[in-house]
């Protein structure tokens, strides 16, 4: 295992719906992080990066938000969510607050839990871990065509194909990958779009799911629980059998 | 004018589940068809970046190049004029067309026109107007209907709507929908049109500084029909439709058909330089809010755009929409950040029509950068005070929430007091609309903070 | 101010910062044989190649391949044809003419495209108004893409410079290939030398 030599200092950040509704997810991000040799800290008063907000135009409103983030995050040498939306946020777009020394410190040290792992750990073998299933890989819009650099290559753009998640998961035995029609078409969840555009959101939410279930899947694992909770949302009330799942949960060994 | 409720029309296009189908799965296959192309051209990316280029350097660079054109198509025999906004267009065309006496105008495929609702101006003047791409004929005789896409306009339309709207207005027969016997009919009934009209009009894909030429690129044939048999010709086109050079064209004919419709090159690529002999030539160049978009620091490269839809063929919003939700004659992903800039109050929901999901940026032959502009007209719309009060109030709500640790703790831990405090959250509550076609996540035992305090944290209780 | 002046005033005030204009790259290296290249292409677009065999004449040939053509209009010395295609007449009457024949002035292998301008076509409606159309190809004036055909003189000089691409064509019902849209139904190419030139 690669490993950098002086342990890092890492603020782990567990998105607001994550620490809602998916808790495990923020423990198999920190159990993974730890298991890592990573020194873990969980900044107590953190809430949300202002994301959902902002992505509605809301300036103003997120201005609170984005300030209450660094205030909790600055100063450490890596911040980790296991988020690509979240930290694309954070690294591109929180500027609703006065662009202050801390906050480009914040910004420019935020980083998705995959490009963590494979960026910066460098970590290809995750030897506790074993996944015997045919999965499908979810690679959310934001973290293929508006995270820079992207986790993994987009289907129309000519060039090599790469995949990040794809590249940690390629140790975990008893992967079988599944292929979707319409391997990157966005499910439709979009943040409050899924709220507001309901009658779109769940359409292409439930041609997703269809797509799914036509390639076999049993599991769909993706970097981002946001596509997932409304891609599950809609599976589960099509009666669909297929289930979702963090990567960070298969990276951690979790039984499911 | 009232704004237009994209979702709620959307929702009615879903309702209708075969049209919808269709609709997504052949605008699929057109992106599918484009990416084909794609990989036959190992320079793809290149000719993006090129087209990008020569478009922006266009565009920075753009009273001069208008000024060239002007003087070259000039000295070629062709007469220029200069509309500041639509109604100008419109009387332009309409003094034009006076002065020759035309009564009957055949026409091909312009944007640009139904950005000026040309054809009714027009025919208030007592002049015809038939729309001569197949498309574009189809939406005219359906009461006027406008296209839905800006290049495959009656895409939203079955075989059958259509065998029904020909029955009803060219006699063929309701019966038979072959779309090979409909095109046929189309055919047979626009000959007559082609051949009785007094003059023909075209818009241009590209107008060519250093020449003084324009370029038309169709399918049908009718462009070339309306341009080279009645003795007068005029063009609309868009001041942005410059390109410095005839040598650019090889940039921008490689991208534009392989992008819109999975083709190489559209069946005819037509130069028009000079008129024939015995025949005039008009262009008419249309400002129209081009020249103040221009100088918008965060939208002005959407004046790049070429036209093609590929963005509305990748549009998974789009496609499941139909463009006539839109409410514009530029709809999908480039409608999105064009038509605020003409009318933010009444195109308010359309950069809210759309995951920002990127994929239109990613396929976009000139590269704009479609979803960014997205998320700043959201900025805009919402310092305008534009968006619904209900949704203002739903942010300004999840706002103080979010912003405080402990009311936040509270509210997603679920403690009851919370909605004392805060009435609206439950009025408002908008899992009533997540629930209607999908699940709600189970509520977990705890949450992360939670767990974290029981676990790790004792220090922090 | 004239709207001319005022438009050209506000575009000035608002052009963003300057950019350069690119050089474009011919993109010609490694290009495919233009010959087999060009009439796969053209396949492709729903034109066709008709072969000419050796010691057939070509108005038998078209006679063969249109046997219920009635109006045959030439502009090309190598086929006879039954009308008179006058330049400077009313483009009109073409509108009767069954099969047109013309010269490409030149082709591209990338597209499969045919070149034409108001010379060859004589009057310009003929390639339009015909319900087919029938294109002599000197195989030796092919171009490999459509960068090298844009550094084709005709684009600067013609009035009218046109690329056929196959015959006209529509999809706009149902996304079904239909040709013979509202121009030709059908474009055919046959290899042909040029006739050298006799002054």
């Amino acid at each position: 295992m690669t490993m950098t030599p002086i342990a890092p200092r890492v603020a782990l950040f567990v998105p607001c719906f994550i620490d809602a509704s998916f808790p495990e997810i923020g423990v198999a991000t920190l159990q993974l992080l730890e298991r890592l040799g990573c020194i873990v800290e969980y900044p107590f008063n953190q809430t949300c990066c202002g994301q959902p907000l902002a992505n509605e135009g809301d300036q103003k409103n997120a201005a609170a938000c984005e300030a209450l983030f660094v205030q909790n995050f600055a100063g450490y040498d890596y911040i980790v969510g296991p988020s690509a939306s979240c930290i694309h946020h954070v690294r591109q777009h929180m500027d609703a607050i006065e662009q202050t020394d801390e906050v480009t410190q914040v910004r420019t040290h935020a980083y998705e839990l995959v490009e963590f792992l494979h960026d910066i750990l460098q970590v290809r073998d995750f030897p506790w871990a074993s996944f015997p299933h045919k999965v499908a890989l979810h690679n959310s819009c934001t973290s293929l065509r508006s995270l820079q650099p992207p986790l993994a290559s987009m289907s129309e753009i000519r060039g090599p194909a790469f995949s990040k998640p794809k590249e940690l998961l390629a140790n975990v035995p008893g992967i079988e990958w599944v292929e979707l029609e319409r391997a990157d078409e966005c499910c439709g969840f979009g943040g409050l779009f899924s709220i507001f555009e309901e009658g779109v959101s769940a359409k292409m939410g439930y041609d997703k799911v269809d797509d799914q279930r036509r390639a076999g899947a049993e599991y769909i694992v993706s970097a981002d629980m946001s596509c997932l909770m409304h891609q599950k949302g809609c599976a589960q009330r099509l009666g669909y059998g297929q289930k979702y799942i963090h990567i960070a949960q298969i990276l951690n060994g979790d039984t499911v | 004018m009232k704004p237009v409720d994209q979702s709620a029309a959307a929702d009615m296009f879903i309702a209708d589940v075969q049209h919808e189908r269709f609709h997504d799965h052949h605008l699929w296959d057109l992106r599918k068809g484009r990416d084909q192309e794609r990989d036959q051209i190992p320079e793809w990316e290149t000719l993006r970046q090129l087209a990008s280029d020569i478009k922006a350097h266009t565009l920075t660079h753009l009273a001069d190049y208008l000024e060239e054109f002007e003087r070259n198509a000039t000295a070629n025999g062709v007469q220029i004029h200069w509309a500041q906004d639509a109604q100008e267009h419109n009387r332009i065309v309409g003094e034009i067309f006076a002065a020759h006496q035309v009564k009957t105008v055949i026409k091909s495929k312009s944007m640009l026109t139904d950005e000026c609702q040309m054809r009714p101006y027009l025919a208030e003047l007592g002049i015809t107007v038939i729309e001569s791409d197949l498309g574009e004929r189809i939406q005219q005789l359906d009461d006027d209907q406008p296209p839905s896409h800006i290049v495959v306009p009656a895409v939203h339309k079955l075989r059958g709507d259509v065998a029904k709207l020909f029955a009803r207005t060219i006699n063929s027969d309701p019966n038979n929908d072959d779309p090979k016997v409909l095109s046929e009919a189309g055919r047979q009934s626009l000959r007559p049109h082609f051949l009785a009209a007094d003059a023909g009009m075209t818009g241009a894909n590209y107008l060519i500084a250093e020449t003084g030429s324009f370029v038309v690129c169709t399918n049908e044939g009718n462009a070339d029909i309306s341009a080279n048999l009645p003795p007068l010709h005029v063009a609309s086109v868009g001041i942005e439709k410059l390109i410095p050079r005839i040598e650019d064209l090889g940039v921008f004919i490689r991208l534009l058909s392989r992008s819109a419709l999975g083709s190489p090159i559209t069946q005819y690529t037509s130069h028009f330089r000079a008129p024939r002999d015995g025949s005039e030539m008009h262009i008419v160049l249309v400002d129209n809010g081009r020249s103040a978009r221009l100088g918008m620091a965060d939208f002005w490269t959407s004046l790049k755009c070429i036209r093609c839809g590929a963005c509305m063929n990748t549009c998974p919003v789009y496609r499941r929409s139909g463009g006539l939700s839109y409410g514009s004659v530029y709809p999908g992903p480039i409608g999105v950040i064009l038509n605020p800039a003409i009318d933010l109050h009444r195109y308010r929901a359309l950069p809210y029509a759309s995951t920002m999901n990127g994929s239109c940026t990613s396929v976009c032959p000139v590269k704009i950068n479609i979803h960014e502009q997205i998320y700043q007209w959201r900025r805009i719309i919402s310092e305008k005070q534009e968006l619904p009060l209900l949704r203002r109030t739903a942010l300004d709500v999840a706002a103080k929430v979010l912003a405080s640790p402990a009311l936040y703790r509270r509210v997603i831990a679920g403690v009851d007091q919370v909605s004392r405090e805060f009435p609206r959250a439950l009025i408002y509550n908008p899992l009533n609309a997540w629930g209607l076609q999908r699940e709600i996540p189970d509520a977990p035992k705890a949450t992360f903070h939670q767990w974290w305090a029981k676990n790790r944290g004792a220090d922090h209780e | 101010m004239s709207s001319r002046d005022i438009i050209l005033a506000q575009v000035r005030v608002n052009q963003p910062p300057a950019s350069d204009l690119p050089k474009v790259p011919l993109f010609d290296a490694n290009l495919p044989s233009p010959w087999p290249q060009f009439q796969a292409s053209l396949q492709r677009m729903g034109g066709e190649i008709l072969d000419c065999p050796e010691g057939v004449h070509l108005n038998a040939l078209l006679a063969q391949h249109f046997p219920q053509a009635k109006i045959i209009a030439s502009v090309v010395p190598e086929v006879e044809g039954n009308f008179n295609v006058v330049q400077g007449e009313d483009p009109h009457h073409l509108a009767e003419v069954d099969v047109a024949v013309v010269r490409a002035r030149f082709a591209v292998a990338e597209t499969g495209s045919v070149c034409f301008t108001e010379q060859e076509l004589v009057i310009n409606a003929l390639a339009y108004l015909a319900q087919h159309l029938v294109v002599l190809l000197d195989v030796n004036e092919i171009v490999g893409n459509l960068h090298q055909a844009y550094q084709r003189p005709e684009f600067q000089m013609a009035r009218y410079a046109v690329l056929h691409s196959g015959p006209s064509a529509t999809a706009d019902i149902e996304g079904t290939l239909v040709h013979g849209a509202q121009g030709v139904r059908t474009l055919s190419v046959i290899a042909y030398q040029r006739t050298p030139c006799v002054v």
